[in-house]
């Protein structure tokens, strides 16, 4: 095992190697994560360099109003060397979950990396942070979410935010959004920041992600509201494997039905894959076994901004918002074409009372013609 | 205001006021929006059709689809060429029909809500073409239009290659994504289905009070306009 020296400190390729990873092991990993960034085949020796030369980038991952599935997630993701690379208790300097330090002295080590590598180092942050009430509503070591996140914050090199609670608040922001749960970028500004968001993101995904930064050193290309496109712009939709369904306008009408046990699309019973980019179509979850359309059950957005307030998870309906939950836009649209109606048949009404000479005059000078004609 | 008595008759004048691409225009676009609808409701809220037949044997919600997206074309460049129309077309194509410049615009258009929606006063037969109130409604349909255009493209432009659709790959994010693109998307319907029923009760209403053939307006593109109320217009446009 090559030992850590503070002059020198070990590349990823060396950890692991350390840890009893044969190259064959380690080229197997730089080939599968390749693939999952979308990079060609030539990107292999890219990462592969990369992971060989580079000193291991130093990374706080900071936990706040989160449920910690991000984590789940990413540990569970298919390669060993996934979880090994980034959450190695070297490599992670700062983490509540996994850490093997505890009380003051994981907080020395937080506070030793920000000053050790200022200006270095990745901060990941898993959850949102509450604004309401001063911050009480989550607080770590004495101090409020808000102070931690943006001390440590002013040293980064580059924010990563896990999951949907740090992108755009989640669960916990949905309406009324009591402790005034904030993702991430709305409070920190002038830092490069990249969302994954998902409840919980996709484990591959995420170390797609870290690969990227560690290979290539720069962010990775973004769309229009923060996430890699490597991963998210394709919507679940595209990379269904029951679209054929869809296209042949058969669905599943109930979850009991017979369409449903043969497996036809779930957009009538609120799939929201055609409005969902992420990758879950393609790389699936746990080792590829299933993503939730193959378990029967819709997609229900959750990497979508603001998905909780987006409508029903069992409907396709376009809702109101301002007029409670059980108001859709087609119930309230009847309302407006009843009264439109109403209002048209009032007026046609008034018109013959109010306007009656005028129409009279027209009749009568229409008839006045008529008669003339029969005259002559 | 009219003086009409009993049996005097009308001396009325032919004014041809809506030209031929005007009237081609108003067409293919009521037919669009008609076929945006049925398509639209359908692929909301598709029936449910209960087969044993195979999904490569059908292929009607893809077939629905793209009579959406084929009529979401031929609205939005139709749509175009009335903008385009409303500089180089007759006074009563011009874009200043549409949009309020001045206080006389709001004045007549209070006036027009006072005879035709409040009936309180008599009949205003001023207008040829389109009265105030029309036109500023008309000017808000074309916002509607506008939105329905770039809500429908940027949905559109995640399924499409084409150069064309990705200009307006930029509109999900001003929303936040496509949920709520959508659901704007869905809305924005609602105005097009409640202005459709006005608009065609107000043609009738408007043949019915004014005998100026409002309804075959659109076909031939001629009204018969009252002399007194076409020596007026003179007068004015002297002015």
């Amino acid at each position: 095992m090559i030992a850590e020296s503070p002059t020198k400190k070990a590349t990823y390729y060396e950890e692991l190697r350390g840890k009893g990873y044969s190259r064959r092991d380690f080229m197997k990993f730089c080939t599968m994560i390749t693939a999952y960034m979308g990079l060609q085949s030539s990107g292999v020796a890219q990462v592969a360099e990369a992971l060989k030369n580079k000193p291991r980038v130093p990374v706080i991952w900071l936990h706040f109003q989160e449920c910690t599935c991000c984590s789940e997630s990413f540990i569970r993701s298919s390669h060993p060397i996934v979880a090994d690379i980034i959450l190695d208790k070297i490599s992670l300097d700062y983490t509540e979950t996994l850490m093997a330090a505890a009380g003051h002295q994981a907080e020395a080590a937080m506070q030793k990396t920000m000053k050790d590598y200022h200006g270095e180092y990745v901060l990941c942050v898993e959850g949102s942070v509450p604004a309401g009430a001063d911050g009480v509503y989550c607080m770590i070591g004495g101090k409020t979410s808000m102070d931690i996140l943006h001390e440590a914050a002013e040293g980064a090199k580059a924010i990563i935010c896990w999951g949907s609670c740090a992108s755009n608040g989640c669960v916990q922001a949905a309406k009324p959004n009591p402790t005034k749960a904030t993702p991430i970028h709305k409070i920190i500004k002038g830092k490069p920041i990249i969302k994954v968001p998902g409840c919980p993101p996709i484990g591959e995904v995420m170390a797609g992600v870290l690969v990227h930064l560690i290979t290539f050193g720069t962010i990775p290309a973004l769309d229009g509201i923060g996430r890699p496109k490597a991963f998210y712009s394709k919507r679940v939709h595209d990379s269904c494997y029951r679209r054929p369904y869809y296209d042949a306008g058969m669905f599943v009408e109930t979850f009991d039905d017979e369409n449903a046990k043969r497996g036809y699309c779930l957009y009538k019973v609120g799939c929201k894959g055609p409005s969902t980019y992420n990758a879950c179509g393609v790389m699936r979850w746990n080792n590829g076994v299933s993503y939730p359309i193959q378990s029967g059950h819709g997609c229900f957005g959750c990497s979508e901004e603001s998905f909780w307030d987006n409508g029903p998870i069992y409907a396709r309906q376009a809702n109101a918002g301002l007029f409670g939950i059980e108001a859709n836009a087609d119930k309230i649209g009847m309302v407006a074409l009843g009264v439109t109606a109403a209002g048209i048949a009032a007026h046609a009404v008034a018109t013959n009372l109010r306007k009656h000479k005028i129409v009279e005059d027209l009749i009568s000078e229409g008839k006045q013609g008529e008669k003339e004609l029969k005259e002559q | 205001m009219t003086t009409s008595t009993t049996h005097s008759a009308h001396h009325l004048r032919r004014v041809f006021v809506w030209e031929l691409p005007v009237r081609v225009y108003h067409w293919i676009n009521a037919l669009c929006i008609l076929a945006l609808i049925g398509t639209g409701f359908s692929i909301g809220d598709p029936p449910a059709i209960m087969t044993g037949r195979e999904a490569y044997s059908n292929f009607w919600f893809g077939t629905t689809r793209f009579i959406h997206f084929a009529a979401a074309y031929l609205f939005f460049f139709n749509f175009l060429f009335r903008l385009y129309w409303g500089f180089v077309g007759n006074k009563y194509a011009n874009w200043k029909n549409f949009i309020p410049t001045n206080r006389a615009f709001w004045k007549d258009m209070w006036g027009i809500i006072k005879s035709d929606v409040f009936m309180t006063k008599g009949y205003n037969l001023h207008a040829i073409g389109h009265n105030r109130l029309a036109g500023f409604i008309y000017f808000l349909t074309f916002i509607a239009f506008g939105i329905q255009c770039l809500t429908g493209f940027g949905l559109y432009s995640a399924m499409s290659d084409w150069w064309f659709p990705n200009l307006f790959s930029w509109v999900p994010f001003l929303f936040g994504g496509d949920f709520m693109m959508r659901q704007i998307h869905h809305w924005a319907m609602w105005f097009f289905i409640l202005f459709a029923i006005v608009h065609v009760y107000l043609v009738f209403y408007h043949d019915y009070v004014e005998g100026r053939g409002e309804i075959s307006s659109m076909g031939g593109g001629w009204k018969f306009i009252e002399e007194e109320t076409f020596k007026k217009n003179m007068e004015e446009e002297r002015e």
